[in-house]
């Protein structure tokens, strides 16, 4: 069938410059360039490119362009060109629309919208160069009060607990969704950092037990990967149930990117899709998630803090509620602008709530009922710098996830192709031509630097504010102000408008 | 337990379970095995949840009683034998070891099995076998003497599920629908009587081949052993066998 779809970007390639290396060819996974022997020229298929960059950023001579195709569609205000082009792509194959990465659609970003505090005359502010400055943080139950012993050691029995050097953790991506050199460069950018990366749901490879006190391993519906070690080794067990990019829904890992050593962990077929079922099975209720909760504090023998990781819809503060109750020591809220390897396009732009509100809520819900002090908050889906970190500790987090800031300090350019399992950029695919693209030890410095200038940042945040530990900004929403946003925004945020 | 030096001894313990926490009761059990203790007999269990989970060597526990649900989860090595029915969520996740059970069996048994074996006399409840794995020579096997209600291996990715319906008369069928939905591996074998329409959309039946009779001989020969049947008899009824039919059964469900 022809297809009436336009091409997304245009190719410009400098005569001038180009010298026919064909380095755009090879770097290409997309079969965007191609090399015309005949006439001794390299050509393009425009309609293939996606626009990641990799071929610009490589060519050696600088010979390529990629801009937005201008093709101009008569201006409609509700049927805009990706709403014409995904009924074209749908008519073409009849399926579900697939995307990857977080929603990218205009919903409110309302990080954008609170602004922080900071000291002027009545207190100091303090310099973060020349005086201590605390980001560290213990994610897990806390208890109700302290009791000591004559000689002042501690006789109050503590829940465990997990020290973090910096509030920002990587989040959840499975082996199999990204390559094995991209697990490698988090799991040592983490301990280099002394933060927790997260093995996704496809299980660990063995090759990085050794990095199991850094490592939070996942345990979800298709129960990939999960046996006596994989517990063992790690540091956090953590349930999943619901992603922010697909609440509600289960995963299927295209089959092309089942490859042999995929299929070893995940305990699967070679070239079968791996699916992971909608709900976890065993769990239909709070009683029955109490249920996995407790059977993996029993399998790991009370050591490592339980996680729970929905996502951010609805009646979060009431589930998150129950969670804790259920005995969950972290959880984990993933909001609506959460990204993903693969999921239907229509459910991660059309379902959950955004973030900011879901943590406010589910905050002020468990400081109501007095149980705040059960569980740590960790949320994610669509932090993208210091500040959002910052704000997110001020209404109520404990500690974030980034999952696509940790890919772009990789070398993702949000491309959203995750889901053909051709990243060019050797990231979110299992190709092993491709995933050689990550090396490790670049791939480790750079997620570390990352995350170097993000704590520097928060301290200098926090010296402007007065304080001198990330303690003194949790859940203190008095270090916030709105701007633009409705009573009924503010109110939810629990925060006052700026000027108040 | 102090009193007990059973270390290495392969000495027989037994445990009153009347009143202990599952905690307790599985805190015990750790001891006990990482003594090296090669039995223990729980008697009056009622209900307590876990019981051999993240227990990892062979030792034999024999439970007297109805031991609560997520029985042997996690489990990687040792043989537990039931007198008396199983809850939900037997074998969940398992990795390796045996459980028998000489009763019936709630929802979700075997559910994400790695490896190891379980045998159940009687009937099971729903989705039994769900999402079962394998890799290589790691397969889990779940034998199920009587019937097995809706969603029976669904999702199966791997592993040998065998029904035997030996308590449904000649002309009766088995009770589960939807058999074997979304199976993309592994196989199932069923016993007795099946119309087509409780068969999942993903499945394909066939007839058996030498291979098959082989595994059957094998397991039904392990069942039957297990709680006193005759072999031969059950072998002798025709067997139905199903396969995915599809590596990929929703591979064609998405625009790319």
């Amino acid at each position: 069938m022809k297809t009436y779809l336009p091409a997304k970007f245009l190719i410009e390639r400098d005569p001038e410059r180009c010298i026919r290396c064909q380095v755009c060819v090879n770097q290409c996974t997309f079969d965007s360039h191609y090399y015309d022997a005949e006439d001794d020229e390299v050509r393009s298929y425009e309609e293939s490119c996606v626009g990641c960059h990799r071929c610009v950023l490589f060519c050696p001579t600088k010979a390529l362009t990629i801009r937005s195709n201008p093709l101009d569609y008569r201006d409609n205000y509700n049927w805009r060109p990706e709403v014409i082009e995904d009924i074209i792509r749908q008519a073409e194959t009849g399926g579900v629309l697939l995307t990857g990465m977080g929603d990218d659609k205009g919903q409110r970003i309302y990080w954008d919208h609170l602004v922080l505090n900071a000291s002027q005359v009545t207190n100091p502010s303090i310099d973060p160069l020349r005086e201590p400055m605390e980001l560290t943080t213990y994610l897990g139950q806390k208890p109700e009060r302290v009791e000591l012993h004559a000689d002042l050691s501690l006789k109050t029995e503590l829940a465990p607990q997990v020290r973090l050097e910096v509030p920002v953790m990587f989040a959840a991506m499975s082996y199999g969704a990204v390559s094995l050199n991209v697990h490698e460069s988090l799991a040592r950018a983490a301990t280099e950092m002394g933060t927790l990366w997260n093995t996704g749901e496809g299980g660990l490879h063995p090759k990085l037990y050794k990095y199991g006190s850094n490592t939070i391993v996942q345990v979800a519906s298709g129960r990939f990967g999960v046996h006596p070690e994989y517990l063992d080794v790690a540091r956090v067990v953590e349930i999943k149930i619901g992603q922010g990019a697909k609440p509600g829904i289960g995963g299927h890992l295209p089959g092309e990117k089942v490859s042999l050593e995929v299929s070893m962990t995940r305990m699967i077929p070679q070239g079968t899709d791996a699916l992971s079922p909608a709900p976890q099975h065993d769990i239909y209720s709070i009683e029955d998630l109490a249920q996995l909760v407790w059977a993996l504090k029993e399998a790991t023998n009370y050591t490592k803090p339980v996680s729970v990781k929905i996502a951010a819809v609805h009646n979060s503060a009431a589930i998150a509620s129950g969670m804790v109750r259920a005995g969950a020591d972290i959880i984990v809220l993933d909001g609506l602008r959460g990204s993903t390897g693969a999921a239907p396009k229509i459910i991660r732009d059309n379902v959950g709530i955004p973030i900011e509100m879901a943590l406010a809520s589910v905050d002020s819900r468990l400081r109501q009922e007095g149980i705040r002090n059960q569980t740590s908050i960790v949320v994610s889906g669509g932090i993208r710098n210091s500040g959002d970190v910052a704000k997110a500790i001020a209404l109520g987090a404990d500690a974030v996830y980034i999952g696509t800031a940790a890919l772009i300090a990789l070398g993702c350019t949000v491309c959203q192709q995750c889901h053909t399992g051709k990243c060019a950029w050797g990231i979110c695919t299992t190709d092993l031509a491709l995933t050689r693209r990550v090396n490790p030890d670049i791939g480790a410095r750079r997620l570390a630097n990352l995350l170097r200038g993000w704590s520097l940042e928060l301290k200098d945040i926090l010296g402007g504010m007065g304080v001198n530990a990330l303690e003194s900004l949790r859940g203190n929403r008095f270090h916030l102000r709105g701007v633009g946003l409705t009573d009924t925004e503010l109110e939810i945020l629990g925060v006052r408008m700026a000027g108040s | 337990m102090g009193k007990n030096n059973t270390k290495g001894t392969g000495q027989v313990v037994k445990i009153d379970a009347s009143g202990l926490f599952y905690r307790e009761l599985n805190a015990q059990l750790k001891e006990l095995v990482a003594n090296g203790v090669g039995k223990v007999e729980l008697r009056n269990v009622y209900g307590q949840r876990y019981i051999g989970t993240d227990l990892d060597r062979p030792v034999d526990i024999e439970i007297f009683g109805v031991p609560g649900n997520d029985l042997g989860a996690f489990m990687s090595g040792p043989r537990i034998i039931v007198y008396g029915n199983a809850q939900d969520g037997c074998g969940n996740t398992m990795n390796d070891g045996e459980i028998i059970v000489h009763g019936h069996a709630g929802d979700i048994i075997g559910l994400s099995a790695r490896g190891g074996k379980i045998f159940v006399r009687d009937d099971v409840g729903y989705r039994a076998g769900i999402h079962m794995k394998e890799y290589k020579d790691r397969k889990p096997v779940l034998v199920i003497g009587g019937s097995a209600q809706d969603f029976l291996g669904e999702y199966m990715a791997g592993g040998i599920l065998i029904l035997l319906g030996l308590n449904l008369g000649k002309r009766e069928y088995l009770k589960a629908n939807f058999i074997g939905t979304g199976m993309h591996g592994g196989v199932i074998y069923l016993r007795g009587n099946v119309r087509d329409y409780q068969l999942g959309k993903e499945v394909g039946a066939a007839e058996l081949g030498e291979k098959d009779h082989q595994i059957l001989r094998e397991l039904v020969g392990k069942f039957a052993s297990h709680f006193d049947y005759d072999a031969e008899e059950i072998l002798r009824h025709k067997f139905t066998k199903l396969f995915p039919r599809w590596l990929r059964p929703y591979g064609r469900l998405y625009a790319y």
